[in-house]
């Protein structure tokens, strides 16, 4: 029998958007950032890149082998996690990092709990937390060939000035992908033109952090402040290519705004109150933890149902 | 007393019913004080001294000990004792005692000491409730090292401080922190449930490990249970035969051996 022969319950108008078009899309939006890391830390980056990937492919194949699963490396949602996670990785870390990361993200996060679909949190920023708590010395190191010191917003966070367009551009130090906020934005408008992703909530997020910089940051409405935090550290690519994970976010409108609003709230929280000046990972990671509540509390009422309160 | 049913009470503790693995009890001390093989090890020894003596004091009391105040009772007769270890280790053992701090106090709360009090010692004679308790405490032991020593191995790359693992390795050190004790407490739980599946499937008698209650009675062959209410009398020496045959499952075979000075 060929596939035309489906028998199934109406809407039967199919759509051509399949689980491994939209990784597809995802990994080449972030095919720039990715490119600019190779481009500005060097050989290096391309190397760890790879090795990550090739960690959390090999790793899903193994496992759905393993455990006599439908082997479904071809939806390419492990190269996304792969290199999102990557991304994430100073270029100075040792190759083992990214074969760790990549079999935490898959195995753990991923794979034990259920597959695609399943994860309750994002593989990639999952694995990137655990080596942060685990190799901390490793992760927090920046220096490499090009660049020595502290990220801009470490310096930020110490009182001193950045140069913002080296940071909107990306010379600067910090993870393979995070530092240039112009390919990190193409990659995003790529997705955003194919429908791919829409900007309610990364939109959220990042007016959400904005208001929370002006009122909390100690510099009132400064714009140079607000671009060196919105351009500095993983901001933008949290909010583009992780915190619009489709297994991970809400999957109501309301809440999506709402996901958005207290993503940028924790991130404003760890940036400017925390101890350390990255918050966005924990950020994302918490609201991952906090969907199934915000879904709750969103779920739109059947129509004609609990009237009066309406 | 028959012997055969002080080698079921240990195998019982160690194996059927892990206090950690299986009944899934004393959850506090297991995450809190694995961060090493040797605390590990500290803790379940002075939990499971507790244990067999708290076990035997209300297994000997227990015809006098009113029902209606028995909790308060029992908690008398477990602080009794925990505070005496505590002093001892302080005097004897300060190491130990500093590395424990809090938790040693709190053993008096562990409800692996409680539910045994509540659920076998108040019902069964001295002897028994002594081999109870040992047995749990070993099974309590023996999984607290266990998950001590895979902690301190990944965390610290040593086994109880002995460096193990080559000089290139660096440490894992999330595994030395609270998040690494969910991890391998999961892991061992699940390398656990998975070994006794596959004996299942391959036909062979699981019914003697089994996972807490199924809250079937008739074909449960627990002896000291509290929800028991089916004559198991009859039952009684066809347990006692299989129980001295211990070829059915690896696991069992080497408990068996170990327990051999025992018969």
């Amino acid at each position: 029998m060929s596939d035309l022969m489906k028998v199934s319950s109406n809407p039967h108008i199919r759509s051509k958007v399949t689980t491994s078009n939209i990784m597809l899309a995802v990994v080449i939006a972030l095919l720039p950032a990715a490119g600019f890391g190779i481009y500005n830390f060097g050989l290096d980056a391309l190397i760890l890149i790879l090795i990550t990937v090739a960690a959390c492919v090999l790793t899903e194949f193994v496992y759905e082998k393993a455990m006599h699963k439908k082997v479904t490396i071809g939806d390419f949602s492990a190269v996304v996690t792969g290199l999102l996670l990557a991304l994430n990785l100073p270029s100075s870390a040792p190759w083992w990092i990214g074969v760790v990361g990549g079999i935490f993200a898959i195995l753990v996060v991923k794979m034990l709990f259920g597959g695609l679909g399943q994860n309750f949190m994002n593989p990639a920023l999952g694995a990137r937390c655990f080596l942060l708590i685990s190799y901390t010395s490793i992760m927090c190191n920046f220096d490499c060939d090009a660049y020595t010191g502290a990220t801009p917003l470490a310096s930020l966070k110490a009182g001193e000035s950045v140069n913002i367009l080296d940071m909107v551009l990306g010379k600067t130090g910090g993870t393979i992908g995070e530092t240039s906020m112009i390919a990190i934005v193409i990659g995003a408008c790529f997705l955003i033109l194919l429908g791919v992703i829409d900007l309610k909530i990364s939109g959220s997020y990042i007016i959400s952090f904005i208001i929370f910089l002006i009122l909390f940051g100690g510099h009132g409405f400064d714009p140079a402040f607000i671009a060196a935090h919105l351009a500095g550290g993983g901001l933008m690519l949290g909010a583009f290519f992780m915190a619009t994970d489709y297994v991970t976010r809400p999957v109501t409108k309301k809440g999506q705004y709402l996901y958005g609003v207290i993503l940028g709230l924790l991130t404003g929280i760890f940036r400017i109150f925390g101890p350390s000046a990255e918050g966005v990972s924990y950020a994302i990671i918490l609201g991952n933890l906090l969907v199934p509540l915000i879904e709750k509390v969103t779920m739109p009422r059947a129509f004609g149902k609990g009237g009066e309160r309406a | 007393m028959k012997q055969s049913n002080i080698s079921e009470r240990l195998f019982n503790g160690i194996v059927k019913e892990n206090p950690t693995f299986v009944l899934m009890l004393g959850m506090c001390p297991t995450l809190a004080v694995t961060t090493s093989a040797i605390n590990g090890l500290g803790m379940g020894l002075t939990t499971m001294v507790v244990l067999a003596l708290s076990n035997m004091f209300i297994a000997l009391l227990r015809k006098i000990i009113p029902d209606k105040v028995r909790i308060p009772a029992f908690i008398v007769i477990i602080a009794s004792f925990v505070t005496v270890v505590e002093l001892l280790l302080k005097a004897f053992i300060p190491f130990l005692y500093g590395a424990l701090g809090l938790y040693i106090p709190l053993i008096v709360v562990n409800c692996i000491i409680l539910g045994r009090a509540e659920a076998y010692a108040s019902k069964n004679d001295v002897v028994s409730s002594l081999f109870d308790g040992v047995g749990m405490g070993l099974g309590f032991t023996l999984a607290l090292t266990i998950i001590g020593a895979i902690r301190e191995l990944l965390g610290a790359g040593e086994v109880f401080g002995l460096a193990v693992m080559p000089e290139s390795y660096v440490p894992c050190s999330i595994f030395v922190l609270a998040p690494g004790a969910f991890f391998v407490l999961a892991a061992l739980t699940a390398i656990q449930n998975k070994v006794k599946l596959a004996g299942e499937k391959k036909g062979r008698d699981m019914s003697k490990i089994q996972s807490g209650c199924n809250s079937d009675c008739m074909n449960c062959k627990e002896t000291g249970c509290s929800r028991k209410f089916v004559d198991v009398s009859a039952k009684e020496e066809l347990e006692v035969i299989e129980i001295t045959d211990g070829d059915e499952f690896p696991e069992q075979a080497v408990e068996e051996k170990e327990e051999a000075p025992n018969d």
